[in-house]
């Protein structure tokens, strides 16, 4: 089987040539499903478990503290000990709580977030799916979740809940128009919506650079409604444990509340490698336009290695925003949303339009 | 017009101030040395409390288990919430005369505000605050503590002078106030 | 303000208000505190206050302990101004007495007052960062809290509840260390404050959530019974240091904070500013400290003539007023507490009707409420 690490397409072609050759194309097809269904699942849920490790350590950083280190090595296996914590924890259900929504919705939020990881590209041959329509794809199935947090805040029969519930629906339909726009700004410039498509559009350079300052804005509105999207602070208003205690997860326990907690940070993964891809150039290296030298040691990089390095840095400016704004309230979130970043980002796209007809962007 | 760079200028002004706050968590971010966690069960043996701090009541007793308790009762007066119980016994000194002395110095811990009004008011210094922290136990009548050990007598030798203490500044030098 | 009944709140509720408890089990009232909120939507139409679910009856249990055994159930009214709390009890029994103490008490008195208030607000700032969602803002707070209470730990053998200030002095000299680490402390303190102001103070959003919240006029603070801070950051000036100067303020020059605007930014601003204040009050007396004695004989016990007595000191929350009946005997025959969070409380609907929930949150914490002294 050929492996290599700069490329995977040769050697996800292998396995579809064995299978294919093994089995009848239908088993073969559905094998192939199923294979990369776990990958996902597991690779959804080492990453879930180590973003909540990431998080409380970069905040502990932040605030002096060392964060977990009593589990294993510098507390690698603390968030491996907490879910076997939650798992093993009573699972409450409400008197009088609607309780088929109160368990489907969970589930929503997980899935929402699960398909969503589909479309990512990891390295160069390496996605599940690559969709022609890829960047539509991603922006309409992550904001299924709202309607998981919104059906956990109508059926916990909580006051609270409800409060919180209502917040994040009323952030998420506003702050879902700047991101489609700010996503809108780079498909304007590549012409194409399919993930691989901008990556590679990206081959001599990424497009936060050469969009010149017209990318930038839309990349930093990407960055600030897409935070506000996923629920994060300084827009962790449907959470906001100082005035609702815990917003929308208000009573949910064990195992449930977890699947909020895993659908929190995954969103927060994907929105960032979302970023990555479309702005920072997905797996590309690092080239800038005619520097030989400079360009190949780039190449030696593993692609992989350059998709997670950016993705880890947008997750740990997102993260770094988190632990160092107070919280907005839902009036301003509303007021920055429609009076600040939603005309810039209409401004910012004519801007756009205008620059890529008349070709002035970097080639 | 004004209004309009207004509209620029705030979002100018709000974008730098946020620029100021994160500059400061990012400089902690980026000095691990300013961490000032403690690693306690780690650090217990370079832990070491104040001399001054009120861990618990002790009665202090000398290398040959003597005391300076006379039982005369003034702590159990002064506690403002009765964790102090004395119960003195009656025995015939070397004269044959019945004298007071201490048979039980009951502490109860989990009563006790830590006021240090008993180590104050006691005329014989007999009292003192230990060092001691770690009080949890599982079972609450460990808490009750008799402070005088067992065996243990009271130090009559007026003319010497005062027998060695354990080093503690909260047993105060001057007349007690009370 | 209207007067809301238990009574209205059932009727209230037939007609489909939105009643929401905020505590006794909230993250945001530090403590037992329980506000009934209706909400209209995200707006509060009325904030009702529910006080009591730590009432120990500290009053009526002075009834029955000597004045110096008073002091350590001060400690436990506002546990952030216990030094305060323990003064105003020791100046009392001192004044009715007639006893005058050394200068040496006085001085220390003072510097423990200032480095109390100090840690109080260091406190406040961060809970009220935490409060407005800025969780880095509970760390540096505690952090530098810690350095304070370590000095007193260092001297008076315990962090919290002291249990130090008592009639005639103090219960024992102040540790040799003392004055060094206060020193450190001011210059390590002068250097971390700014940062505050960098992370939270010049914070746009901060800005915009504390702005023109919860505007309260002179008159309206006045007639209210507002002190401390808030009361000032309506331009009330009640700084009981100035008016009634005790101990040795009058020997200090420190400015008295005023704010006019009257919102929760002023609450804010005026509580960093008495950091400087109290830092400079320290600065002043800390290398001046006279030599003598730590305290006075007093009689083993102290007997209070027939008569009523009172004596106020301002703590790090208010006006603390401690009034007392005695009919000759070696306890008082009624003491009464007249804590300042108590009045600085039932402002909350005036301040917090017609704004938001998250505004409630941002004002209770403004006004840096500490429970057990509401309710004592």
């Amino acid at each position: 089987m050929p492996f290599n690490i700069y490329d995977f397409s040769g050697t996800t072609k292998a396995i579809d040539q064995f299978l294919y050759a093994k089995m009848p194309p239908t088993w073969a097809f559905i094998t192939e499903l199923a294979i990369v269904g776990l990958i996902i699942l597991l690779f959804y849920a080492v990453i879930g478990l180590y973003l909540v490790y990431l998080e409380r350590k970069v905040c502990a950083f932040m605030q002096n503290r060392v964060g977990p280190n009593r589990v294993g090595k510098w507390g690698l296996f603390q968030t491996i000990a907490d879910l076997i914590k939650l798992l093993m924890k009573e699972l409450i259900t409400i008197r009088k709580a609607d309780k088929l929504l109160f368990n489907i919705a969970p589930f929503i939020v997980i899935i929402a977030s699960f398909m969503a990881i589909a479309a990512i590209p990891f390295a160069k041959g390496l996605h599940a799916v690559d969709f022609n329509i890829g960047v539509f794809y991603m922006m309409a199935v992550s904001s299924i979740g709202v309607i998981g947090i919104l059906l956990a805040g109508w059926s916990s029969n909580s006051k609270y809940s409800l409060i919180g519930a209502m917040r994040s629906g009323a952030q998420v339909v506003s702050y879902e128009l700047s991101v489609g726009l700010a996503l809108l700004s780079v498909v304007i410039f590549s012409g194409s919506m399919q993930l691989s498509t901008i990556i590679e559009s990206q081959a001599n350079g990424w497009w936060i650079f050469k969009g010149h300052i017209p990318a930038i804005i839309s990349f930093v509105i990407f960055l600030i409604a897409s935070t506000a999207e996923i629920n994060r602070g300084p827009f962790d208003l449907a959470e906001a444990e100082s005035e609702l205690t815990a917003g929308f997860h208000t009573e949910y326990s064990g195992i449930r509340f977890a699947f909020f907690f895993l659908g929190e940070y995954m969103n927060m993964f994907i929105v960032a490698s979302l970023a990555a891809t479309v702005f920072l150039g997905g797996w590309m290296p690092l080239h800038i336009g005619n520097l030989q030298g400079f360009n190949h040691v780039m190449d030696f990089i593993p692609p992989i290695f350059w998709y997670f390095g950016k993705t880890i840095f947008i997750m740990y400016l997102i993260m770094w925003f988190k632990w160092t704004f107070p919280r907005l309230r839902i009036d301003q979130l509303l007021t920055l949303e429609w009076k600040y970043l939603l005309p810039i980002n209409l401004v910012n796209i004519l801007i756009i339009s205008f620059i890529v007809l008349m070709g002035w962007y970097i080639k | 017009m004004n209004s309009v760079g207004k509209y620029f200028s705030d979002i100018f002004y709000g974008l730098k101030s946020l620029w100021k706050g994160l500059m400061v968590t990012g400089y902690y971010f980026v000095h691990p040395k300013q961490i000032v966690t403690q690693q306690y069960p780690e650090n217990r043996k370079e832990l070491k409390m104040f001399d001054r701090f009120k861990g618990e009541l002790i009665l202090a007793h000398d290398e040959n288990n003597f005391h300076h308790c006379n039982g005369c009762g003034i702590c159990q007066l002064n506690c403002p919430n009765g964790s102090i119980e004395i119960i003195a016994d009656s025995v015939p000194n070397e004269d044959g005369k019945a004298e007071r002395i201490i048979d039980k110095h009951i502490y109860h811990l989990s009563m006790c505000t830590f006021c240090a009004l008993c180590v104050k008011s006691c005329p014989s210094n007999a009292l003192a605050f230990s060092q001691e922290f770690e009080h949890a136990v599982f079972d609450r009548n460990k808490l009750t503590k008799v402070l005088n050990q067992p065996g243990s007598r009271i130090k009559k030798e007026p003319k010497e002078p005062k027998a060695p203490k354990p080093p503690t500044d909260t047993v105060p030098k001057s007349n007690p106030a009370n | 303000m209207q007067e809301v009944e238990l009574q209205d709140i059932l009727t209230a509720r037939e007609d489909g208000d939105y009643i929401i408890n905020i505590g006794p089990q909230h993250p945001s009232t530090h403590g037992v505190l329980r506000f009934v909120v209706s909400l209209k939507g995200e707006m509060l139409e009325y904030v009702i206050p529910h006080c009591g679910y730590i009432h120990r009856g500290i009053e009526k249990m002075c009834e029955r302990l000597t004045y110096p055994q008073i002091i350590h159930l001060t400690d436990r009214m506002d546990y952030l101004s216990a030094h305060m709390n323990n003064e105003a009890v020791s100046l009392l029994v001192e004044k009715a007495t007639g006893v005058e103490v050394p200068e040496r008490v006085k001085y220390i008195r003072t510097i423990l007052s200032e480095l109390q208030r100090i840690q109080s607000h260091q406190l406040w700032w961060a809970a009220f960062g935490m409060d407005m969602g800025g969780l880095t803002c509970f760390f540096y707070g505690l952090r530098d809290r810690e350095k304070i209470l370590d000095i007193f730990e260092e001297s008076f053998g315990s962090r919290l509840l002291h249990s130090y200030i008592c009639p005639g002095g103090v219960m024992n000299d102040i540790h040799p260390n003392f004055q060094k680490r206060t020193k450190e402390f001011i210059k390590y303190f002068r250097k971390k404050l700014p940062e505050y102001d960098e992370l939270l103070t010049g914070n746009i959003i901060f800005e915009m959530r504390t702005k023109g919240m919860g505007v309260l006029s002179k008159g309206e603070a006045i007639s209210y019974g507002l002190t401390g801070p808030p009361g000032r950051a309506s331009n009330f000036a009640c700084d009981i240091r100035k008016l009634y100067p005790y101990s040795a303020y009058d020997k200090v020059e420190f400015k008295e904070i005023l704010y006019t605007e009257g919102d929760t930014w002023a609450r804010y601003k005026v509580r960093m500013a008495e950091m400087w204040e109290s830092m400079k009050i320290i600065e002043q007396l800390i290398d001046n400290i006279p030599e003598g004695d730590f305290t006075i004989k007093m009689k083993p016990v102290i007997r209070l003539p027939e008569g009523e007595y009172s004596q106020r000191v301002e703590t790090a929350r208010g006006e603390l007023g401690v009034y007392v009946v005695s009919k000759g005997e070696k306890t008082p025959y009624r003491m009464h507490f007249r804590t300042p969070n108590f009045s600085n409380l039932f402002v909350m609907n005036r301040l917090a009707a017609g704004n938001k929930i998250a505004d409630l949150i941002a004002i209770s914490g403004s006004l840096d409420l500490v429970i057990p002294d509401i309710d004592r």
